[in-house]
């Protein structure tokens, strides 16, 4: 049985979809539970292949059992291969617990967001999540390439199918991602043609024996790049991002906004080490400072950008932007702290994101606003939502001991002995900004709502005071938050994870890096 | 050195963090979620004196919760000053819980529950800093102490709470992020990733002069809860909080947590002997006696009563980061006398302002006149504090001041000497007017109060109580003078 785990984590929720096609069309009641088992054994799969490879290091999978044959090059993949490590294992873990928790977070928005379509929107939700857990598990890059088209798809539908802005900034992505997407399988093109073959273990293999000069090698290398960083809004390439989450339905946004440029950053960071290699990406080609120079470039227009929008979902968009590019500068280091920073980020910023686009969610339904004064006077209203958002904040800030603060001392540690101080200058920079955001709002929600900055009591009228004292502590009931548990639950659980990942980041780095030392990039740690 | 791996440092700091849950579960009846508090500060303070007979005997208390990075551990280890400092918070929060619910209730203050849950949530933060074992776990306590006391600072929530508040956390989390932090990270990595406290750094003394004054510098300023100049102006702005959060946090928690932080880095990070190998902390020590005599000179200027308490404070701060600097083992005692010593006078005086405020809704030194003969035992209470603070003799602040008058002297520095003396001549000159105007002056609009008008007994009786203490101290002051001998290494 355990043998099969890896395969069960994609399966079910594929299964899952092909279930609610059959049947959810008439028995609506049956798609919520179809997703929440399908996602819980995904979720089970994932974590006892996780488990699984702790014990005995990485996990291969023959799709349909065909072994690898001998043949006059070597030794050949004929099948499609799955590929567990330490690595792909803690994604795969984050993408199966989100896409779960977020099911039962969205059971109201789903409802009341697109009444009629329930079941077309629980088909793709499931198709996203078996395609980004494709795409982390899969050894096979062209298989890459379809599970990227088949998550693409679905969320180009899962976007559209909320408001009428929606439909316009989903067509936007769209363009876009088909772009990327394209530039990607260009690119596997070239690799195909210098190596014969798609299973990425065999490419490192035969690119190994292959003049490292190549032009077409270095050609395809830029374009799987192009194509990833437009995937993952790697800024001047973010474009498509911001209106796209803005504007799509509640639990489209608080699933893709966490996981899809995560995932899409692993996908780089797997191209570059188990595809491309270490040696070949760091040693022979020498780009850290061209795409580190990007990367601060992204952190710090992100942040910009951020500080400046007064919408809370295209803030929070923003903030991924510059989040985008703290792990692919962390990435491209070229030491084995930076990558452990950037791998770890890829943890600690899924869980924030999705804490954050999670509180939002809440106070957007509950308050009706989406600007930023919606947080006014929440803090009476809504202590419990307000609790998560707080530990949230405090992570996007970097604040110990939540894990925000140590991804940022990993990334931080990695730039300084990369020598990269723009970077470590960059981080921190974008640290202070989301210090300014987050304290606006905190201290929004702290302070008595309703009243615009000019309008607060001025007078030291203690009478008055008081008496505004009295009214508030006299009706604390009817204003505490009357959100349902399936909401709060999910999201304190993410809240609180930020903490543990924060509190058990030695092993955790301790994983990534022994991971990353079967990959030929380990000193120190 | 014995040291005992125990969990009664963890069980301190926990005491008043859980108390939390009581507190909100009893919002609804004050009489209980009030007992709540005081059962957990009497908890607390059970907790560290059964811990305060084995320091004494030259045991370490250590606790140890998980690596938080490759060699630092997030740990407590509980030493002389540790302990010290946790006896003075923790006995300290069980008479502001009674003077905050007489003053609470006697202002008829909003959001009572949320104030006394955050009021336990910095007290656990003050004792996880003073039980720091080293320098990464004494910063996150740090952070978690500047977060937890916003609250409790624009407690009022209107304008002037709001802006109060801002300078409070610009100040706060810019000076220890940008300064301390990175300071942090250097002795880290130079370290050989090691941060605990130690007598002895084999370490630092690889670093050249100007490093070790830059570093210097940026703790000093870093740990900008000390109030050095010009780090020092959250400080009277913060006193837009209530009165007890003014009295515990900004007389005693979370200043002391400033000075006490530096007072680790003098001695647990660098040592005391090889800075006086140096010859570099004379920096720390002019910036400090610039910041003692000015904070006096503004000290005179002030009306709002709990502004002048506040410069006063900051120039009190200061004293003990001089006396740290000087190197000499007196002054050092005396610095760490100063902690417990300074600690019990002012919030005296902030319980005296406090309830003044409560029992006349005076807040201005030139609406005192004549108070003495309606608040008798406030304005007497104040005398002993300002005698204290001055450093007049039969109150405690005496001891600490000779002490460090005395290193000083050692170290032959005439003109910190001279700071130090001449700076007590300041602190009489705007305290006696005080007490001068409240008994002696006539009220302005010219009644005569022939009855005593107090303030409720639950404001009362603390302050009185505080006040004793710092008489007390004068006689009695053994405990701590044997914790701080502990810290001294033997020549």
């Amino acid at each position: 049985m355990t043998e099969q785990f890896p395969i069960l984590i994609i399966i079910a929720p594929l299964f899952g979809a092909i279930l609610i096609a059959l049947l959810g069309f008439r028995h609506q009641s049956l798609c919520l539970p179809t997703v929440l088992g399908s996602l819980a054994i995904s979720c089970a799969a994932a974590v006892g292949t996780f488990l699984k490879v702790l014990e005995q290091g990485t996990v291969l999978y023959n799709l349909s059992g065909w072994e690898r044959v001998t043949t006059p090059r070597g030794l050949f993949s004929v099948s499609i291969e799955y590929r567990v490590d330490a690595i792909s294992g803690l994604v795969l873990v984050a993408i199966a617990a989100v896409g779960l928790l977020n099911a039962i977070y969205s059971k109201v928005h789903v409802v009341t967001e697109t009444p009629n379509k329930v079941p077309h929107y629980y088909i793709l939700y499931l198709l996203l999540v078996a395609g980004l857990a494709g795409m982390t598990i899969t050894n096979d890059a062209f298989n890459l390439y379809v599970l990227i088209e088949i998550s693409s798809l679905s969320s180009y539908a899962l976007i559209a199918i909320g408001s009428r802005r929606a439909v316009l900034a989903s067509f936007n992505y769209l363009i876009m991602g088909t772009i990327g997407a394209s530039f990607y399988l260009l690119g596997v093109g070239y690799l195909y043609i210098k190596t014969g073959t798609l299973n990425m273990t065999d490419i490192h293999a035969a690119l190994v024996t292959l003049p490292k000069d190549s032009p077409s090698i270095q050609v395809a290398l830029i374009l799987i790049l192009i194509g990833l960083w437009i995937k993952m809004a790697f800024f001047p390439l973010h474009g498509w991002l911001p209106n796209a989450y803005a504007y799509s339905p509640t639990a489209t946004s608080t699933l893709m906004g966490p996981l899809v440029t995560k995932v899409m950053i692993y996908v780089m960071i797997r191209m570059m080490l188990s595809l491309f290699g270490a040696e070949y990406v760091f040693d022979h080609l020498q780009w850290t400072n061209i795409i580190v120079g990007l990367s601060v470039i992204a952190i710090v227009a992100g942040s910009l950008f951020a500080l400046s929008r007064s919408d809370l979902r295209k803030m929070l968009t923003y903030l991924i932007v510059a989040e985008v590019g703290y792990m692919v500068g962390g990435a491209w280091l070229a030491n084995s702290i930076g990558m452990t920073g950037a791998i770890y980020h890829i943890l600690s910023d899924a869980m924030m994101t999705f804490t954050l686009f999670m509180v939002v969610g809440i106070i957007i339904t509950r308050t009706g606003k989406t600007e930023l004064t919606a947080f006014q006077g929440l803090f009476r209203k809504m202590p419990i939502t307000m609790t998560g958002f707080t530990i949230a904040a405090l992570s996007m800030i970097g604040l110990p001991p939540t894990c925000g603060f140590f991804s940022k001392y990993y990334l931080v540690r990695g730039g300084i002995e990369a020598g990269q101080w723009a970077y470590v200058g960059a981080l921190l920079f974008s640290s202070l900004i989301n210090a300014v955001i987050f304290f606006r709002l905190i201290e929004m929600a702290y302070f008595h709502g309703g009243k615009a900055y000019g309008e607060e009591i001025t007078d030291k009228d203690h009478e008055h005071h008081h008496s505004r004292g009295r009214d508030l502590d006299a009706q604390p009931d009817e204003t505490l938050e009357q959100v349902p548990w399936s909401m709060l639950a999910p999201m304190l659980m993410a809240a609180a994870s930020l903490l543990a990942i924060g509190i058990f980041n030695r092993p955790i780095a301790g994983w990534i890096n022994a991971a990353l030392e079967t990959l030929n990039l380990a000193q120190g740690g | 050195m014995e040291i005992i791996a125990s969990q009664l440092p963890l069980f301190a700091c926990l005491a008043s963090l859980l108390a939390v849950i009581p507190i909100l579960l009893f919002r609804k009846t004050p009489n209980l979620r009030e007992a709540a508090t005081i059962g957990a500060g009497a908890l607390k303070l059970a907790i560290v004196l059964t811990m305060l007979p084995g320091i004494l005997g030259g045991k370490v208390y250590e606790f140890t919760f998980f690596e938080a990075v490759k060699g630092i551990p997030l740990a407590f280890r509980v030493d002389g000053i540790g302990m010290l400092f946790a006896l003075v918070a923790s006995s300290l929060w069980i008479l502001t819980s009674f003077y905050a619910i007489g003053y609470m209730r006697g202002a008829k203050e909003a959001g009572q529950t949320r104030f006394f849950c955050f009021f336990a949530i910095s007290l656990s933060a003050t004792l996880g800093v003073a039980f720091a074992a080293n320098l990464f776990t004494l910063y996150v306590f740090y952070e978690m102490l500047s977060l937890a006391t916003y609250p409790l600072v624009t407690h009022h929530q209107d304008k002037e709470a709001r802006s109060g508040g801002r300078t409070y956390l610009t100040y706060l989390l810019s000076t220890s992020i940008g300064f301390a932090l990175p300071a942090m990270l250097f002795c880290y990595f130079k370290s050989g990733e090691s941060l605990t406290f130690t007598e002895t750094s084999n370490w630092a003394a690889a670093l050249s002069g100007p490093t070790v004054l830059v570093l210097l510098l940026l703790f000093v300023f870093g740990f900008a809860k000390a109030g050095v100049m010009p780090f020092h102006s959250w400080l009277p702005n913060a006193m837009v909080a209530p009165t007890p959060v003014s009295a515990l946090l900004h007389a005693v928690a979370v200043v002391k947590v400033g000075v006490f932080s530096i007072i680790r880095v003098f001695t647990g990070v660098f040592g005391t002997d090889f800075l006086q190998t140096l010859d570099v902390s004379q920096v720390i020590s002019w910036i400090a006696a610039i910041t003692v005599v000015t904070s006096s000179l503004i000290a005179m200027t002030q009306d709002n009563l709990k502004r002048l308490l506040a410069f006063s404070t900051i120039g009190q701060l200061s004293y003990i980061v001089l006396g740290v600097s000087l190197l000499t083992p007196h002054a050092v005692q005396g610095s760490m006398l100063h902690i417990p010593m300074h600690a019990f006078g002012k919030i005296t005086l902030f319980f005296c302002a406090g309830a003044i405020y409560v029992a006349s809704g005076k807040k201005y030194i030139s609406q005192l006149s004549g108070l003495g003969r309606a608040m008798p035992w406030t304005m007497g209470a104040f005398a002993i504090g300002a005698m204290s603070v001055i450093g007049l003799p039969l109150t405690g602040g005496l001891l600490s001041k000779i002490y460090m008058i005395w290193g000083a002297a050692d170290a032959q520095q005439l003109a910190f000497l001279a700071v130090y003396l001449v700076s007590s001549v300041l602190n009489g000159v705007y305290f006696f007017p005080i007490i001068y105007r409240a008994f002696f002056k006539a009220p302005a609009d010219g009644v005569i109060h022939d009855k005593a008008q107090e303030a409720p007994l639950a404001c009362v009786v603390p302050l009185v109580i505080t006040a004793s203490v710092s008489v007390i101290l004068f006689f009695f002051p053994n405990v701590f003078f044997e914790l701080t001998s502990l810290m001294i290494p033997a020549k």
